[in-house]
């Protein structure tokens, strides 16, 4: 994703120009619609933000493995499990595209592995919670995937190139989760009553978290002005958030599913689902690291991460051998 | 001492299909060319995207500076000699 390590003709020799025409030029190119890319000036905070989103969003990815991944091995057939281990696969994936696209704004890959197993980064909250059957595995394709595509199609135009270039990748991977999520609850709602009973279960218990996932309500979202003026966010929380519930009724009601909320109806005047309030209490426990999995999540992350040492130290070890002997041969 | 941290980073282009030219589509990083090639075909082509893959260390690459687009690049607006349509060609004259 073209990198900070990336050789700039002249970069170093550049004169300091005045930070204020810097800055009205680079607005007006925001303004025309125009690509940042890595090597162009850009306001420190802007860069800031944007690393702080991106790898943010990058450790959801990799977290959101953890999750689903723990299915893997009951997965009740092999075709469910192809499925499953395709969908992680991706997600680690998308973290890998992610973490590219912020280490071109000049962190470094180590800095943010660190940051996220030291428990300094954040990731999304929706991770924290268990998956406590094999329906959640169906839930979280349909609706936590569902509300990330929410998230992220207005991403794929955001005014940072690296970053819109992977949204694009992800978003259309991403449509592959959600409808294999789909089809997962799909088949339990048409099965056994225990079958429909377990996807209920599943539905009551990530519906609430799933609208969590677009953030706070708008009047109370603190990054939001800068972020939309810059064109990093082009929709606010609450307009995503109004807009998924407005999708996935429909499919809820297709499936034979009811949402947890006794205040959910179709405001006919509006044209759009009223729903109830979210519980911001949980919200923002969890997002201190109070929520049921935070510790267990972090956890399994930082024993992988040490457990798979032994590989990257042999694939050093092979890659500097290999170097040596091309060396030998060639004097 | 964990001896993947600084592994350096490659640019990898992939070529769709026979007959295109090689793409760049993202980076990564690896301990070497070849484990650079084993990951970019998992992590860039686990759709079908391509049929070959370069790899190559981001830092052998040199860039033109995006601090003279202008220079370098505004020359050539004002040379619209250069494209075919600017000629006009009686509609009598035929396979031109």
């Amino acid at each position: 994703m073209y990198t900070q390590e990336l050789d700039v003709r002249g970069a170093d020799s550049t004169p300091a120009a005045d930070p204020g025409v810097l800055e009205q030029h680079f607005l007006a190119r925001v303004d025309a619609e125009q690509k940042i890319e890595p090597k162009e000036w850009m306001p420190a905070r802007y860069r800031s933000m944007l690393i702080r989103q991106i790898s943010q969003h990058a450790h959801s990815e990799i977290v959101g493995m953890l999750p689903e991944g723990n299915w893997i091995t009951r997965a009740p057939t092999l075709r469910r499990k192809a499925i499953l281990i395709a969908k992680v696969q991706d997600e680690a994936g998308h973290g890998a595209y992610l973490y590219s696209a912020a280490e071109t704004l000049g962190v470094s890959r180590d800095e943010l592995i660190d940051q996220l197993l030291s428990g300094k980064a954040k990731y999304s909250s929706i991770f924290n919670y268990p998956t406590t059957t094999w329906a959640d595995v169906g839930a979280i394709g349909w609706l936590v995937d569902g509300a990330a595509i929410m998230n992220q199609i207005p991403l794929c135009r955001c005014s940072y190139g690296p970053y819109a270039r992977a949204m694009v990748r992800i978003c259309r991977e991403e449509s592959f989760h959600q409808r294999q999520g789909f089809d997962l609850m799909l088949h339990l709602a048409r099965g056994t009553a225990e079958q429909k009973a377990m996807a209920q279960d599943a539905l009551n218990r990530w519906w609430w978290p799933a609208l969590m996932m677009f953030g706070p309500p708008d009047a109370s979202s603190t990054h939001s002005g800068e972020s939309q003026r810059w064109k990093i966010k082009r929709i606010s929380n609450d307009e995503l958030r109004q807009k998924f519930v407005d999708f996935t009724v429909p499919q809820a009601n297709f499936l034979g599913l009811t949402l947890p909320d006794p205040l959910l109806r179709w405001n006919e005047t509006r044209q759009r689902h009223e729903f109830g309030p979210i519980d911001w209490n949980e919200f923002e426990q969890v997002l201190k690291g109070n929520g049921p999995c935070n510790a267990e999540r972090l956890a399994a992350r930082r024993a992988a991460h040490a457990a798979g040492a032994w590989v990257r130290d042999a694939a050093s070890a092979y890659a500097e051998k290999q170097r040596l002997r091309a060396a030998r041969q060639a004097a | 001492m964990d001896d993947s941290r600084h592994w350096p980073l490659y640019e990898v282009f992939v070529r769709a299909r026979g007959g295109l030219d090689h793409k760049h589509v993202g980076s990564l990083h690896a301990a070497d060319e070849r484990m650079a090639v084993e990951h970019a075909r998992d992590l860039y082509t686990r759709r079908q995207e391509g049929v070959s893959i370069w790899v190559v260390p981001s830092k052998a690459i040199t860039a033109s500076d995006p601090g003279e687009t202008e220079s370098l690049f505004e020359p050539a607006r004002d040379k619209i000699y250069r494209h075919p349509t600017f000629y006009d060609i009686p509609d009598e004259v035929k396979t031109l």
